[in-house]
């Protein structure tokens, strides 16, 4: 299991063990946390499961695929540290990891 | 005894999305989903895409996992379909012969698919694929050297040909207009992905009559056409159109035309109830008319519209409708619908598979196909949204960034 945190854009922080295998994205659709609409449920292909990741894992969790950059590009208020969370795969290396949302995903 | 809160009949996308929603926007009081289906609700675009792979297992199908419904005080009432709905007493008459008290209901029944009314539609191997049941019965009958007769060259059919192919099976495509995906407008989209399919092994009969479906001892064994040729085949998968689930509004006397009628809060004829998803007529204040939607991002739009109105929240923007379709290793992105429009641009190139099909109304962009151009599609998301007119002459130059175009 890997303990990621997720950061709603109000600060609220939830703490949850994702399985390793998931994506961050269904991590966090799994525990019903706000703020990660997952409408195409990974499929890449609508933009709305954004997150920041914490510059101290940038690293770890990878860069953009050219697909998540395009379709990024497009999307509202995008950061270096801007991923779609269904492309990041949660891996034993990821335990404690911390992302935030933005303040929305449409 | 407590009041008994929000009823949603329809443990779909939709269904199941309204209910978190509710419970999002800090909605209290009761919430139960009645599900004809035996399973919580889930995600069916995987079913004729990954999960038919084998590249998605049951689990990541869940729309929510099953703690989410008893942590969240969602009580799921699966299995049991709605028989009756008496609007006077706010309740539900249930297959089981119990009655179900609603101070809210929302309707989010979807659609089924369409039935093709020809001999031997009732014997083994006539299969259709909409439900999660649907879709076990097709992949157990998927594998090398299975021969696959897809009726039907819309999205389904083409993505459950993709997906036999790369089970190995043989498959062939049976349509009845001189074109796959006939509801689109451009010549374009539909000529690339016979090509592409062709390619991978797939063969296509257009414009031909289904006249029956043959079998042996109760077993399909062929589908045979008005030109009297059979074609031999273990599984023929029915790929026509749905129709929608709208009988228990209709019998109750709700507004229908082809579909619930609802207003843009999704609110039905009847003030207390709502309806979400497949099921429903809905305004599309973009294109200024109704119509009826069959896509994940109709049902989340309207589940967030329904749980809104419902918690009283102001009424959220309009979204522009899009939806998307996986086919080998080509991701299909679509938004808008070509309603009214007037001329048709292709940006790049369908030789290299990656190119987009632009509808276009004046300067402005009513709809956009985009074939692994993900800026494009996003690009042409937003501009359909905004209707700001675009350059034309730069939409057309692949070398003229999207970011640029949309700039203006």
């Amino acid at each position: 299991m890997a303990k990621i945190t997720y950061i709603e854009f109000n600060g609220k922080e939830h703490v949850v063990d994702v399985k390793p295998g998931l994506s961050v994205m269904e991590g966090a659709v799994k525990n019903n946390i706000p703020g990660i609409d997952a409408d195409c449920g990974g499929a890449c292909a609508c933009a709305t499961c954004h997150v920041y990741v914490d510059a101290a894992w940038q690293d770890k969790t990878g860069s953009q695929s050219a697909m998540e950059e395009s379709m990024l590009d497009f999307a509202e208020n995008v950061e270096p540290n801007s991923r779609l969370s269904c492309q990041i795969k949660v891996t034993d290396a990821l335990d404690g990891l911390v992302v935030r949302m933005p303040q929305s995903q449409h | 005894m407590s009041e008994p809160g929000v009823v949603i009949v329809g443990a779909g996308h939709a269904g199941g999305t309204a209910a978190a929603m509710l419970r999002q926007y800090g909605y209290e009081g009761a919430v139960t989903i009645v599900g004809d289906e035996p399973i919580a609700p889930y995600q069916r675009p995987p079913l004729s895409k990954a999960w038919l792979k084998g590249e998605a297992d049951a689990e990541a199908l869940m729309l929510r996992p099953l703690s989410f419904y008893t942590e969240h005080g969602v009580e799921l009432i699966l299995g049991v379909r709605v028989t009756s709905l008496d609007r006077t007493a706010k309740s539900l008459g249930l297959a089981d012969g119990k009655t179900l008290a609603y101070d809210k209901l929302i309707i989010a029944t979807g659609s089924r698919a369409r039935p093709l009314p020809a001999p031997g539609a009732d014997l083994k191997g006539v299969l259709f694929l909409r439900s999660a049941a649907d879709a076990e019965v097709l992949k157990a009958a998927l594998g090398p050297g299975k021969r696959l007769a897809v009726i039907g060259g819309g999205y389904i059919g083409l993505e459950a040909a993709a997906s036999g192919r790369a089970l190995g099976a043989d498959v062939v495509v049976l349509e009845r207009e001189d074109r796959i995906l006939a509801r689109v407008a451009a010549g374009v989209l539909p000529k690339f992905f016979q090509a592409y399919h062709e390619a991978k092994g797939v063969r296509f009969e257009l414009g031909v009559q289904i006249e029956a479906f043959v079998g042996d001892g109760g077993v399909l064994t062929g589908v045979r056409l008005a030109d009297g040729r059979v074609f031999p085949c273990d599984e023929a998968l029915v790929g026509i159109g749905n129709i929608p689930n709208d009988e228990l509004a209709r019998d109750a006397g709700l507004e229908c035309a082809g579909g619930i009628v609802v207003d843009a809060a999704a609110r039905t004829s009847d003030p207390a109830i709502f309806a979400i998803g497949d099921v429903t007529h809905r305004p599309l204040p973009l294109y200024d008319r109704m119509f009826r939607l069959e896509s994940v991002a109709n049902a989340l739009e309207q589940a967030k519209q329904a749980a809104g109105a419902i918690v009283g929240r102001p009424a959220p923007p309009p979204e522009v409708t899009w939806n998307w379709s996986d086919q080998y290793d080509i991701k299909l992105q679509m938004a808008g619908i070509a309603f009214d429009a007037d001329d048709i641009l292709v940006r790049g190139d369908p030789a290299a598979a990656r190119f987009a099909v632009f509808h276009l109304r004046g300067p402005v962009i009513r709809a956009v196909e985009a074939v692994n151009a993900p800026s494009e599609f996003m690009a042409a998301r937003q501009l359909i949204g905004s209707q700001k007119p675009v350059d034309r002459a730069k939409l057309a130059d692949p070398a003229v960034s999207m970011k640029e175009v949309a700039a203006g």
